[in-house]
């Protein structure tokens, strides 16, 4: 209980539209799942619903941290909590300086004010991973990022925030393969016992760099098929056609 | 958040609220009169020509009406005020010469004397008169004259008549010819040739009366290559009724002279403050006014660059926070008479509770005026359905081959940002906080350290509970 991540029949709606119709999943801390989808099968939904995008309205289910649920946590009570979600495009906000952003979001993850130091250098190490330049932290929060500086900002918060359930969006879209190794090389070395990883991705390729212990496949808001690395390798052969047309049994709603 | 709480917040922001009972030296009868001014002049032992000047002055102000685009404005009751009251008699050039109640209301300001050891000069106005002025060694000795604006006509007659009046005449608006007929107080600074100011001059001005009328007067010369740096900022106490401030600033930046006027304007919400700031910028001169409004009932300012010689280059920052009560009518203009000439506009706003901030600015290139380049931009963010941001701005071109960048954008708070920031950890006031403070950071940037962090304490007062 105290080391999963469980969402249990999560049901979400973007305005009237059901985009999520029941979604279960466990993830335990040491884990790393993939989730994998065809486009408008509801992954981002899933994930920024966890977090509690203020678009997104849970109709029905829970997910709980540690045995807590957190939906009805506001969205920085589930961050402070050990929740993280790497975006798929994160926003930019102008004047705010990233040094200052991160020294406010780690104080806050952790709850106390962390020696400037202290702070600075597990800065200086995470972006030497991260192949990061340090005149990045004098620049503003994600203004004028290329897309791939702004992933690998989003995996340097995740390796300076380090929380216990990580979930990323998209992480390798519109990554160069170069971009992709660098953004894999963080995640890797964050893996281990103290975390659980939930990756939504297209594609398999960035499954080739993090591997998943267990791959997970959402269609049309329900998860239809579940098992180990094998399933994103058939997938990466045979796209989403043969998932879509031939369904296995019950993994359809009965209600359909 | 019901209106009970805001009070409360808004009460606790504006901590320059207190007022001190001072006996008045000099007080004259309300209402706007030429026996008003005969007594100034009387009590300041004025020349003729100042007379003069002022009795004309009252007639413009008394015969002049309000532009048809200033509107808010009908409502002052000029008979119920006071145009002129003292609770000194004379500055002081050591701060132990001012009166100790004088000191006190500085002390509680945070006016302290230590503060003066981090610039070059300080000043401080109480009501009518300035009770304090003084200027390093190291200035003086090179010239730099940082006088009470009464002392330099009296000291330095010649290049104070030469300059007064000259780029804003009392015909230029109604609110010029108040401040011309009963100006009193304010700086004369002086800077010579070559000379560089490299510490700011700073003067604070305080109303401490009731209806009452502020009218002080600065006028700032740069000589050929010097520059300087000239700070003012301003409070005043929370009444039931309400206050006149009409300033009237003068500059003229001679030929490769740099000068930056920086403002903070935290009046109450009692204070009408009503402004015109003009510098003339002669052959490839540097101007930058740094203009910030947090406070006031009503502001009505547009800080100016009339750019009369060749490759001159006009600057004007200005951020507005309009909060429950306030109009910030504020602005910028940019008028070329020369060629080669460079202009820029940045202005940043801010409403929430129900406040509102409008962007009046104008770009006027004459027909000599050739080549010339603007850029222009203006930024709104208003926090909340009940506040409210407008932007006039105003393209006059004749010049052959002007480049003019025109940039406006009008945003609320947005839902991804605090999102986006909330998934840190961070909590929903925090992150509004930092969205606001970004979003003005362009600005609060170029101000001096205890300025910025002031600015900050103060838009974070003002902005909580605004975003719901």
């Amino acid at each position: 209980m105290a080391d999963t991540f469980e969402i249990q029949d999560l049901r979400v709606n973007i305005e009237e539209k059901q985009i999520l119709k029941g979604v279960n999943l466990v993830v335990r801390k040491g884990e790393v799942h993939a989730l994998m989808g065809p486009n408008g099968s509801g992954k981002s939904t899933l994930a920024n619903a966890i977090l509690g995008h203020p678009k997104y309205t849970v109709t029905g289910g829970k997910v709980l941290m540690k045995g807590e649920n957190i939906l009805e946590m506001e969205t920085d009570e589930r961050a402070r909590k050990g929740l993280f979600l790497a975006f798929q495009y994160p926003c930019e906000v102008p004047g705010v300086r990233q040094s200052n952003f991160l020294r406010l979001a780690c104080n806050a993850r952790t709850g106390h004010e962390m020696e400037v130091t202290e702070f600075y250098q597990k800065l200086e190490e995470k972006m030497k991973v991260l192949d990061i330049d340090e005149k990045f932290m004098k620049r503003y929060l994600n203004e004028g990022f290329s897309g791939g500086e702004k992933k690998r900002n989003e995996i340097l918060q995740m390796m300076m925030l380090e929380p216990e359930f990580a979930v990323m969006d998209e992480t390798d879209s519109g990554l160069d393969i170069d971009a992709l190794k660098v953004v894999s090389r963080g995640v890797n070395e964050l893996r281990g016992p103290n975390l659980g990883i939930l990756i939504i991705t297209h594609y398999e390729r960035i499954l080739r760099y993090i591997n998943p212990d267990f791959v997970h496949i959402l269609v049309d808001g329900k998860i239809v098929k579940s098992g180990g690395p094998e399933v994103a390798a058939h997938l990466e052969e045979h796209g989403y056609d043969w998932i879509v047309k031939e369904p296995e049994p019950g993994a359809v709603s009965a209600k359909r | 958040m019901s209106n009970v709480a805001t009070d409360q917040i808004l009460g606790g922001a504006y901590k320059e609220g207190f007022h001190d009972d001072l006996k008045s030296v000099h007080k004259v009868p309300k209402g706007p009169t030429h026996a008003v001014i005969d007594y100034m002049c009387d009590v300041k032992g004025e020349p003729d020509w100042m007379r003069q000047f002022r009795h004309r002055s009252l007639d413009l102000f008394l015969k002049q009406d309000l532009p048809a685009w200033m509107p808010g404005l009908r409502d002052i009751d000029y008979d119920a005020i006071t145009y002129y009251m003292s609770p000194i008699d004379k500055s002081a050039n050591k701060w132990e010469d001012v009166p100790e109640e004088i000191r006190r209301t500085y002390d509680k300001l945070g006016i302290a004397k230590e503060e003066q050891k981090l610039l070059g000069g300080l000043g401080a106005q109480i009501d009518s008169e300035m009770a304090y002025h003084n200027i390093q060694e190291s200035l003086s000795k090179r010239g730099v004259i940082f006088l009470s604006c009464d002392e330099g006509m009296k000291q330095y007659p010649d290049i104070f008549k030469e300059h007064f009046a000259k780029s804003i005449p009392p015909e230029d608006n109604k609110f010029a010819a108040l401040n011309s007929a009963f100006w009193s107080g304010g700086s004369f600074v002086y800077v010579p040739k070559g000379v560089k100011c490299d510490v700011p001059l700073s003067v604070y001005f305080r109303i401490n009366a009731e209806q009452f009328g502020q009218f002080e007067r600065t006028l700032i010369i740069c000589e050929d290559d010097s520059f300087c740096h000239y700070v003012e900022g301003c409070s005043a106490p929370v009444y039931t009724t309400h206050s006149v401030h009409a300033a009237v600033v003068e500059i003229f930046v001679k030929d490769r002279a740099r000068c930056r006027y920086t403002t903070i304007q935290n009046w109450s919400t009692d204070v009408y403050n009503l402004v015109t700031k003009r510098a003339f910028l002669y052959k490839n001169a540097v101007m930058e006014w740094v203009d910030g409004n947090l406070g006031s009932k009503r502001t009505v300012k547009y800080p100016s660059c009339y750019m009369v010689g060749e490759g001159a280059h006009g600057e004007i920052l200005s951020l507005a926070s309009a909060d429950k009560g306030m109009w910030q009518d504020a602005g910028a203009k940019l008028v070329f008479f020369a060629p080669n000439c460079t202009g820029r506009i940045n202005s940043k706003s801010i409403s929430g509770h129900g406040g509102r901030a409008s962007y009046r600015g104008l770009v006027q290139v004459n027909e000599e005026a050739k080549n010339c380049r603007v850029q222009v931009n203006c930024d709104a963010l208003i926090l909340d359905p009940v506040s409210r941001s407008d932007t006039y701005p105003v393209m006059e071109i004749d010049g052959d081959l002007a480049t003019i960048e025109h940039e406006a954008s009008v945003s609320n708070v947005s839902e991804e940002q605090l999102f986006y920031l909330m998934s840190r950890g961070i909590k929903k006031e925090d992150a509004v906080s930092m969205i606001v403070n970004g979003f003005i950071e362009p600005i609060v940037k170029e101000l001096p350290m205890e300025f910025a962090v002031e600015i900050n304490r103060l838009i974070n007062l003002q902005m909580e509970g605004s975003v719901g």
